[in-house]
């Protein structure tokens, strides 16, 4: 009696299989064909679009690296010779180690303090809402008006000391760290709001049954459950840092000035995305090509800490 | 009972501390509107102090501030609303469409330009600032009513990124049902897919609007600048390179380009903080 049933299983299982594979094979085309026919409308502008404002500037700014040129006309091929002066301009050889320094010291502090209010506005106070709103509302105010926002702020302090934000690289440092806390706290606190939210709550009670304090929750428990929380915040910060331009043109424009051994004027407190604009729309045009080699440098480096995150992000999904 | 007191006791704690950040986070925007309201020499001198007596300079900000460096700051308000309003609507529109278009018939060449898209989305402007600009400049794109096929160039990527995502999740019945009884595609994608986007088209439509109306370089490099600004172009004009800058002045225009913003935040700030943490996660 049960042979006949298992084989009477097994044929169903085949049966079935079948069925729904040729039931959406005949459903798909049915959708797929009269879509893929109307192209033109629903494709044809994006990509466009797209080749516009992306794909021809890209594929030509990689070319351009490679050439001398002042406009994208008089291009000649002159190899990675641009390159070898790019990496020997000691102005970029600097905001390449300001922004990484940059980078690094913003993304502690920011993610930091970002976790430790996510941490507070979990603790089932009142009003947290309302909080929430308070800390995430610079976020919206462009990155232009805040950096003038906060030289006013800065400027009100120092000139009690007869001082002000572009008389020193510290000043102007600790000046970009501050307004980005302000601004980007919120936003990484949000993100730490929903992963902690999202920790099951009798993980937690069991740990209090089970005699962990407070701190030992923290740790051992809370931390470990948004590491995913965790990573995302750290690459954006740290992407975000990097990436840089508004707020570090409007607070100092990478004043004050340095004159190198060699004559060459070093602005102290230039970020990377600012000094390849300033060497593309500087004084001389002839270093354009220079500036659109360190541009392919920067978008290697920018593109290498997105992929790290991703496979980061991805290796931690494994794992839960 | 002793535990329940001291949590208690630690409420009032956290609700007194977290109250005190929250002032010192809203006192730079309220710094801003106090020295909108001085004269300029004291906006340096007394930042911190209550505009009175001769460091009160009223109104006169404003009005000076609004045709300030000759060129009309309305102008600059009008333009930003215009490009950020534009823009907004072609991405929504036609990246949602493509969207659609490579979820469904997903062939070869839809998966190329899906990466190609994603990829997209880890360039940063610097690398293609400046052959874009020449780019536009020689297809005329350089005016606020054709700078938004830039828009809709530049920031496809993240759009169509979110939007494949959502749509995969649809289920495909309800499009077989609507193929069924006749619709076209077209007819099906506006009235059946369409309404099922609407919660992506929020969060899109808020990410895009909120870069757009506070992007800087691009709208800098790519307009006729003698012509057209918009707002944080006026402001860094002033600040930047006109001669002796009106602090006072200034503040009150930023007093005036915040105030949209916070009305706008505060009016829709639940789907602004939902599209911002669904952005996020998903970039």
């Amino acid at each position: 009696m049960t042979r006949p049933i298992i084989f009477e299983k097994i044929g169903r299982a085949i049966y079935m299989k079948k069925m729904k594979n040729s039931n959406s094979a005949v459903n798909s085309t049915m959708i797929t064909r009269p879509i893929a026919r109307c192209f033109p409308i629903f494709l044809l502008p994006t990509v466009a679009a797209f080749f516009i404002g992306f794909v021809y500037p890209f594929i030509k700014g990689m070319y351009l690296s490679l050439c001398s040129f002042t406009t994208t006309s008089d291009a000649k091929f002159v190899g990675f010779s641009n390159y070898i002066k790019a990496a020997q301009d000691a102005t970029f050889v600097h905001a390449f180690w300001y922004t990484a320094l940059y980078a690094v010291v913003s993304l502690i502090f920011i993610n930091v303090i970002a976790f430790f209010l996510a941490f507070l506005l979990t603790q089932g106070i009142k009003g947290t809402s309302i909080y929430r709103t308070v800390f995430f509302m610079p976020n919206l105010i462009g990155g232009i008006v805040l950096g003038y926002i906060w030289s006013m702020i800065f400027d009100g302090i120092l000139s009690r000391y007869g001082t002000n934000i572009l008389m020193e690289t510290r000043y102007g440092f600790w000046g970009l760290i501050i307004l980005m806390c302000w601004q980007q706290i919120g936003y990484m606190m949000i993100i730490y709001i929903a992963g902690l939210q999202a920790i099951p709550e009798d993980m937690i009670e069991a740990a209090r049954i089970d005699g962990a304090t407070r701190m030992q929750t923290l740790f051992h428990v809370t931390l470990p459950n948004v590491m995913s929380s965790i990573t995302i915040c750290m690459f954006l910060s740290l992407t975000n840092g990097f990436k840089l331009f508004d707020q570090n043109l409007a607070l100092t424009g990478g004043q004050p000035f340095k004159w190198a051994e060699d004559g060459t004027v070093v602005k102290t407190t230039e970020m990377l995305a600012l000094n390849i604009y300033n060497t593309f729309y500087g004084q001389s045009s002839s270093a354009r090509g220079v500036a659109q080699a360190k541009a392919v440098v920067f978008f290697i480096l920018v593109a290498v800490i997105s992929l790290v995150q991703l496979s980061a992000t991805k290796s931690k999904e494994v794992q839960q | 009972m002793k535990t329940k007191s001291s949590s208690k006791a630690l409420k009032v704690l956290l609700t007194v501390l977290l109250s005190v950040i929250s002032l010192v986070w809203v006192a730079p925007i309220f710094l801003v509107f106090l020295n909108s309201f001085k004269v300029n020499t004291f906006v340096k001198t007394d930042t911190f102090g209550w505009p009175s007596g001769e460091s009160l300079a009223g109104w006169g900000n404003f009005i000076k501030g609004m045709t300030f460096g000759d060129y009309p700051f309305m102008n600059s308000v009008l333009y930003s609303v215009v490009i950020t309003l534009l823009s907004t609507f072609l991405i929504l529109l036609f990246t949602s469409m493509a969207a659609w278009f490579i979820a469904r018939v997903d062939n070869m060449w839809c998966k190329v330009f899906y990466y190609i898209f994603v990829f997209s989305m880890v360039v940063p402007f610097q690398m293609v600032m400046f052959t874009l600009a020449k780019t536009a400049d020689s297809l005329k794109l350089n005016t606020p009513f054709t700078i938004p096929v830039i828009y809709l160039g530049f920031g496809a990527g993240l759009a169509v990124f979110m939007f494949v995502g959502f749509v995969k999740g649809l289920p495909l019945e309800i499009e077989e049902a609507a193929a069924i009884d006749g619709c076209g595609p077209i007819r099906t994608y506006f009235s059946v897919v369409l309404p099922m986007l609407k919660p992506t088209l929020i969060s899109v439509g808020i990410l895009e609007i909120m870069w757009i109306w506070n992007d800087y370089l691009l709208p800098y490099l790519v307009l006729d600048r003698t012509k057209y600004m918009t707002i944080p172009i006026h402001i860094q004009y002033l600040q930047g390179s006109y001669g002796t800058v009106d602090l006072g002045a200034i503040m009150a225009l930023i007093t005036l380009s915040i105030i949209p913003v916070i009305i706008f935040y505060l009016s829709c700030q639940k789907y602004i903080i939902k599209g911002v943490a669904a952005g996020a996660v998903k970039g």
